[in-house]
């Protein structure tokens, strides 16, 4: 069963209907990128999918479960880890502490007044960092960190809920090209080991067509192209899209 | 009828003066991003300058013309010259700065003010003219109601002309739009923002000079009218003119009427209104979603426990603060209690303040309630200190969960100015509910049982109650719940999206701080052996903002070090006439020498020595 099944989304700002339906499914262990040109409706689609916006129109799935307009902490509980194209940590943390408040948060364990927070999920916390590559950087403080690394402490924190379904917008922005293709490749490696399914938006083609399994073509709100990457790339109204060519 | 209609005048015409005010406030925000405290302060020097001008002046009307304008440009140039010297070097600084700093403003004037008319309320002796009345449709209409009532809609016409029809408003509107895109235009800034708060000021002169006939110039008028003020901007919508007349005369209406059929909640209800229009509009009638209101992320350094130097420097004050009484005098002993509750005060306080990232500039009214609460039990129920003592958190703590629903959605500005409100009308409640509260005499009489009534038991006491209470806190600070609030500060949308409630996390830790202060304030209570209304008057809160900033707002230190320091320093520097003066001065000269937070130069001093111990 497919894990995530959005249908017909729609979505309204104003006299411009950003996301002009939609239909998706996301199998376990898929990786699926969704792409378009700017303005797209990439990120409005992620939005309605994450909970952090809420359809005009259309259903969300998560296993077989309506979650439409769902708020994030709920999905959180029920396995959406997320990331976000401007990274989003907690500063004032260590790399370490900001995934022991991530594994508190998803444990249900954040209302606890008493003991002592950074004693909690130590090792957890420091075999997530270990699987992204951050381990050695488990004591710096999240503010200080290079581009890179929050991505990857992002990538450690929505792993914690042991998540279902990874939503990853632009999770590659902002990375050098090594960078890029180090990272997909350990959620790539995570989706495949796990059964984890993952959604991302991506501007680099190389990561798109590299990565995924499929690849879901967005324009002016609608879907124009699906399929494997090699498919979506001979697309001619994908080219039309990209290159500007008369389809 | 007549009577409806006549309250309905008397409303409506307040409501003009509160727009005045209120309209000021609300341009020099959208210009400038500051929302300015002391502008209660301009509305209050614009009475004053009134009474000293038309009290000079013929009692003629073309010369009450004269001297009401006269106040609002003298005003209005009193603006500009704190633009200048003050305001122009903070725009940068943090939100919580700006405030504190503009606080300061209204401290100075509050005394400059008293020095220069002193402490009696003045009135303007009202010719017959300003007495008159007009008769429209069989009903007599007072005649300077009627003169109120034009001048609001009068007022927001020539604004709307003004921002709409000149190069100027032109200029005003699009830095209210995008600041930084004027300046890359080549527009004078400097002399933008001086012009547009010389404009913002001049309408709280006006406003205050208007309100002098049918009241006086007193010394309470500038926080009376900043809370206020607040409510109408926060109700209309920050930034939004046509709102704020709306609010204006909502709120205007309404405190009419209140004051005509139920004096006693009139506030209470003003407050109500207010939650009610914040359930349905969370931005207020007019307003817009400001854009990134709450976006702008510091890097904070991590927070740490106190390493084992700090651990045993803290033992040993604790020591030393335990065997305290075997050495000190009486004097120092009173000193030392007053600073064991500073210490709670500020480190509830903190707790919303640093890891929530809630500022509150209205915390006196939980330490309020608290001593209110110990006061109820002593003489209303006439039970014992430990019933005063377990109800005052809890009452503290209730009344902060009924306000916190409403506040901690808010954001930055909002939430200091809606706390600001919310205390300042407690402070009304305790000042005119005489039955129950004694007034401004107080409760006497609040005394601790046999067995703590001596002094170093009593200071024993509130040693245990206190920094026992901040050792709480604390804790808790360092629990998950600590760092789940932490991670709603640092992020809310990371927060959300791996599960954490930060609505209810930053309830929680506004009713823990509430409940804090309601002991720190029994505590107290029971150790001064009276209440006054003066506990949760604003400029108290401003204590606990000082002791923090002072400590270090991200420091878990601080709040103690704080303490103890103002407690000090409010002993010997503070003490006697002109307080007020040397406090704000104080105030703003901390934020001028350090623009960018005590606790962000006292870190970088600590990594710039670290480094080269290193």
């Amino acid at each position: 069963m497919s894990v995530l099944v959005a249908e017909g989304l729609r979505k309204r700002f104003g006299a411009n209907e950003a996301v002009a339906g939609v239909s998706l499914a996301v199998e376990p262990g898929e990786m699926l990128a969704l792409i378009g040109p700017n303005g797209a409706g990439k990120s409005t689609c992620f939005n309605m999918l994450g909970g952090q916006l809420r359809p005009d129109e259309g259903a969300v799935r998560l296993g077989g479960q309506d979650v439409t307009g769902m708020a994030p902490r709920h999905l959180a509980h029920l396995g959406v880890g997320r990331t976000f194209q401007i990274t989003a940590s907690f500063a004032s943390m260590t790399v370490r502490e900001n995934v022991q408040t991530a594994l508190l948060a998803q444990k249900r364990q954040a209302w606890r007044f008493w003991q002592a927070a950074d004693a909690q999920h130590v090792g957890l916390a420091e075999g997530l960092l270990a699987r992204v590559g951050m381990a050695s950087q488990a004591e710096r403080p999240a503010g200080v960190l290079a581009y890179g690394d929050l991505k990857r402490l992002e990538l450690a924190m929505a792993l914690a809920g042991d998540p279902v379904l990874l939503l990853m917008d632009e999770p590659t922005a902002g990375m050098a090209p090594a960078e890029r293709a180090a990272l997909m490749a350990l959620v790539r490696g995570i989706a495949r080991d796990q059964g984890v399914a993952v959604l991302f938006t991506e501007h680099d083609m190389d990561v798109v067509f590299g990565q995924a399994d499929r690849v879901l073509v967005l324009d002016r709100g609608r879907l124009i192209a699906q399929g494997t990457p090699e498919a979506v790339r001979a697309d001619p109204r994908v080219r039309a899209v990209y290159l500007g060519t008369a389809a | 009828m007549d009577l409806i209609f006549l309250q309905l005048l008397t409303g409506l015409a307040g409501a003009s003066t509160l727009f005045l005010v209120a309209a000021g406030l609300t341009v020099i925000f959208g210009v400038t991003r500051v929302v300015n405290f002391s502008h209660g302060s301009l509305y209050m020097l614009g009475a004053f300058i009134a009474w000293s001008l038309l009290s000079r002046l013929p009692r003629e009307p073309d010369y009450f013309v004269l001297g009401v304008l006269g106040a609002a440009v003298a005003t209005a140039v009193i603006g500009a010259v704190l633009e200048v010297v003050l305001l122009r070097r903070i725009y940068r600084a943090p939100e919580l700065l700006q405030l504190l700093a503009t606080f300061g403003v209204v401290l100075v004037v509050q005394d400059v003010a008293l020095w220069v008319w002193g402490p009696v309320d003045l009135s303007l002796p009202r010719p017959r003219w300003l007495r008159g009345a007009v008769e429209i449709a069989g009903l007599r209409f007072p005649f300077y109601d009627l003169v109120l009532i034009v001048v609001g809609p009068a007022v927001l016409g020539g604004l709307l002309l003004l921002f709409h029809r000149t190069r100027w408003g032109l200029l005003v509107r699009a830095a209210t739009q995008d600041r930084d895109m004027v300046a890359a235009l080549g527009v004078d800034q400097r002399v933008l923002f001086t012009s547009v708060f010389a404009l913002g000021a001049g309408l709280a002169g006006l406003g205050g000079a208007l309100a002098l006939p049918q009241g006086s110039a007193n010394l309470n008028m500038d926080l009376s009218v900043i809370a206020e003020a607040f409510v109408v901007v926060v109700v209309g919508g920050m930034g939004s003119l046509g709102g704020a007349f709306l609010a204006a005369l909502l709120i205007g209406v309404l405190q009419a009427f209140g004051i005509a059929l139920v004096p006693k909640i009139t506030l209470v209800l003003v407050f109500l209104v207010m939650a009610a229009v914040l359930v349905v509009r969370p931005h207020g009638l007019l307003g817009k979603p400001q854009a990134m209101a709450r976006g702008e992320v510091e890097a904070l350094a991590p927070i740490r426990p106190a390493g084992p130097a700090l651990q045993v420097l803290g033992l040993v004050a604790l020591l030393a603060a335990i065997l305290a009484p075997f050495v000190a005098g009486p004097y120092l002993l009173s000193v030392l209690t007053e600073a064991a509750v500073a210490v709670l005060f500020a480190a509830s306080l903190h707790v919303m303040m640093g890891p929530g990232g809630m500022a509150s500039f209205g915390h006196a009214a939980w330490f309020g309630v608290g001593a209110y609460a110990a006061a109820f039990a002593a003489k209303g129920l006439g039970a014992g200190m430990a019933v005063g003592l377990l109800l005052a958190p809890f009452a503290a703590g209730a009344l902060a969960l009924l306000v916190g629903a409403f506040v901690v959605r808010m954001s930055g500005v909002y939430l200091a100015m809606l706390t600001l409100a919310f205390a300042q009308i407690a402070w009304a409640v305790a000042f005119q509910w005489v039955e129950v509260t004694g007034g401004d005499n107080g409760v006497l009489g609040v005394w601790p049982d046999g067995w703590a009534a001596d002094k170093p038991t009593m200071y024993w006491l509130a040693l245990l109650l206190c920094v026992g209470g901040a050792l709480v806190l604390r804790r808790a600070l360092f629990a998950p719940f600590g760092f789940a609030l932490r991670a709603t500060r640092d992020s809310a949308l990371r927060a959300e999206a791996i599960g954490l409630d930060a609505h209810r996390l930053r309830l929680a830790a506004f009713v823990l701080a509430g409940a804090g202060a309601g002991l720190s304030g029994a505590v107290f209570a029971y150790a001064k052996g009276s209440v006054f209304p003066t506990y949760m008057a604003i400029p108290h809160s401003v204590d606990a903002l000082v002791t923090v900033l002072l400590g270090g707002v991200q420091t878990m230190a601080g709040p103690v070090v704080g303490a103890v320091t103002f407690t000090v320093l409010q002993s010997w520097l503070l003490m006697g006439d002109f307080w007020r003066i040397k406090l704000g001065l104080l105030i703003i000269a901390l934020v001028l020498a350090f623009p960018t937070g005590i606790a962000g130069a006292a870190s970088a001093v600590w990594d710039r020595w670290r480094g080269r111990a290193a």
